[in-house]
């Protein structure tokens, strides 16, 4: 497929801009291009099409089964879309007058009061943009906390070696250093290795719960409460929210401070890299140092992470898939959710050895390592091949405590049809590595894009068009 | 390459050697390479660099993940393979030369096996 550049046509154009009705002001001449910019030239059928054609090459939700495991690949209801496109919210401006846009401030406060209620926290920030800059800003509140009291020794953050790989980075960014403790058999935390790890210097712990195998540590409040003794804080990792959503609450279970993916737990098509969001709620003892908006006429200077109030219309979205549901709803979601991978998870664990526990939370991980041994098939080849079955490969190789990881996660929104097919692949698919694991080697047979040089782009991107 | 019986192996699959002058040069093994598949990056300490017995000094990345390497010794950096930060297939093309860092100063050292040893703590583990 061309790209839209090798489609360009000099003097081909269409009228996208409207015609300026305001004065031209002219840019001072040392400002200006020296060459115009090397834009594409394209007529409106050109452009049309070239993004058809690249759509049609993509694979989102609206084509088919996608169990990313860790990503809560979810269908997005209409109405979440239909409530962002209104004119009364996609046209203001942060800088209006408030008189003049009470309707958003009225979304703001309800969405903050529904997460307060369902992560159990106090307050919120919806500056944050996505999952890992709330990680970074929650960790910035616990640096903040320990700062205010004279506590100036506690620089390490206890993260163990199962977490999403963002922990250790946003710690490392906020200026932490990372203490990384083993799991124990069971893929949870080893409450003696916590217990050595805490100090005086331990500022805080990053966790996520059910962990990233898809089980839910029990001693979710001795975890916490170790933590606390030690004088360090308790950050929740809210990328696996999907799980327990209306069921329990990090405040509950010993949470000072969380993140909440709204674009993945609560309904915005994610993926494509953005917009996001990832406001951070957190207790009363983290409130004085939230991040502040510059206009809002705060003396003391706070933190800000991004302008004004993050990304608005995802937090509408989330807000409208929060009142459709109701709590009821919610929990049911989250039931469904949980449900589904077990559903999932039965119909394939006799083949594919599930790496930890009976019962799974929302995502399981299986393990393809003796797979591997007696076939030579890689968790690669079975994810390639599922392609050519019409669905997204789940999430491979994480986390990296299973080797050979498969790691589904099915979400609510999938039928009991869609799991039983996708269980029905995955068992042909298994019985294809005896008998033909060069099939495997080679899969995707119908997709347009085969195995890309992986090795290459990492060490050699092309990341320009180059004429 | 180097000879194997003259190399000592982490159960965290990182070599050392002796190089007889103070030195300690560090490695991933074969069977890490091979694990890990091709590496994209590679991430260095600096010279000048503590580095603990049993705790990261640095990074490697493959097209599946990256992953923390240990030191097997405690001791200070007293160089770094830059060679590597470019060319980061030399580990997977000749694991036991592409060594990452010299430690000079090394007081304690993580439990070590001989090649045999960890010949044998990888077929366990298998």
């Amino acid at each position: 497929m061309q790209l839209i550049f090798e489609k360009s046509r000099p003097g081909r154009g269409c009228t996208i801009l409207p015609v300026c009705d305001v004065p031209e002001v002219q840019l001072p001449e040392q400002l200006k291009r020296e060459q115009p910019l090397p834009l594409p030239e394209l007529s409106e059928t050109d452009i049309s099409r070239h993004y058809t054609a690249l759509a049609k090459r993509a694979h989102g939700v609206n084509d088919g089964f996608y169990p990313l495991g860790s990503c809560t690949m979810k269908y997005n209801p209409r109405i979440d879309e239909e409530m962002a496109a209104l004119p009364g919210f996609t046209g203001v401006h942060p800088l209006q007058p408030a008189a003049t846009v009470q309707g958003c401030q009225k979304v703001l406060d309800t969405a903050k009061a529904y997460l307060c209620e369902a992560t159990g926290m106090d307050d919120i920030t919806f500056q944050p943009a996505a999952g890992a800059h709330g990680e970074f800003t929650g960790l910035l509140l616990i640096k903040a906390y320990h700062e205010a009291r004279g506590d100036l020794h506690r620089n390490k953050i206890i993260i163990p070696d199962a977490a999403h790989g963002t922990n250790p980075a946003s710690a490392v960014m906020a200026g932490f250093t990372v203490v990384t403790i083993p799991s124990n058999a069971d893929g949870c935390v080893d409450l003696d290795a916590l217990r050595a790890s805490v100090g005086e210097d331990t500022a805080g712990l990053m966790l996520t719960n059910p962990n990233t195998v898809g089980i839910f540590d029990s001693n979710i409040l001795e975890i916490t409460d170790i933590i606390h003794r030690a004088g360090g804080l308790n950050y929740y990792d809210g990328a696996n929210f999907n799980a327990i959503m209306g069921v329990v609450r990090p405040g509950d279970m010993g949470f000072d401070v969380v993140h909440l993916n709204l674009h993945k737990t609560f309904a915005t098509p994610h993926g494509g890299g953005g917009p996001g969001s990832g406001p951070v709620a957190c207790k009363e003892i983290l409130r004085p140092y939230l991040p502040g908006c510059a206009v809002a006429g705060d003396s003391a200077p706070k933190l800000q992470v991004k302008g004004f109030y993050g990304n608005f219309l995802v937090v509408l979205k989330a807000l409208t898939y929060m009142m459709t549901l109701g709590a009821e709803g919610i929990r049911e979601a989250c039931e469904g959710a949980v449900l589904n991978a077990n559903y999932m998870m039965s119909g394939l664990r006799d083949l594919y050895p599930v790496a930890y526990g009976q019962r799974c939370m929302h995502e399981f991980v299986l393990s393809l390592e003796q797979l591997k041994k007696e076939t030579g098939v890689s968790a690669l080849d079975v994810a390639k091949s599922l392609i050519d079955y019409g669905m997204h490969p789940p999430t491979m190789y994480f986390p990296l405590i299973v080797h050979e990881a498969l790691m589904f996660e099915p979400t609510e929104t999938e039928s009991k049809e869609t799991l039983d097919e996708a269980i029905a692949v995955l068992r042909a698919l298994y019985e294809l590595a005896y008998s033909d694991a060069e099939q495997m080697h080679q899969a995707p047979h119908h997709a347009q894009i085969k195995r890309p040089d992986e090795v290459q782009a990492a060490r050699h991107p092309v990341l320009r068009y180059q004429r | 390459m180097a000879n194997l019986e003259q190399l000592k192996f982490a159960k965290s699959h990182e070599w050392v050697a002796d190089n007889g002058d103070g030195t300690f040069s560090i490695g991933l093994t074969d069977y890490a390479q091979k694990e890990l598949g091709d590496l994209v990056f590679v991430n260095l300490p600096a010279v000048g660099d503590d580095v603990t017995a049993g705790e990261v000094f640095g990074d490697v990345e493959s097209v599946k993940a990256v992953s923390d390497v240990f030191s097997p010794v405690s001791g200070v950096v007293a160089e770094v393979n830059e060679e590597l930060l470019d060319a980061p297939q030399l580990i997977n093309e000749a694991p036991y030369s592409a060594w990452m860092i010299r430690v000079e100063n090394v007081g304690d050292t993580e439990e070590l096996l001989t090649v045999a040893e960890y010949d044998a703590f990888i077929a366990q583990g298998e």
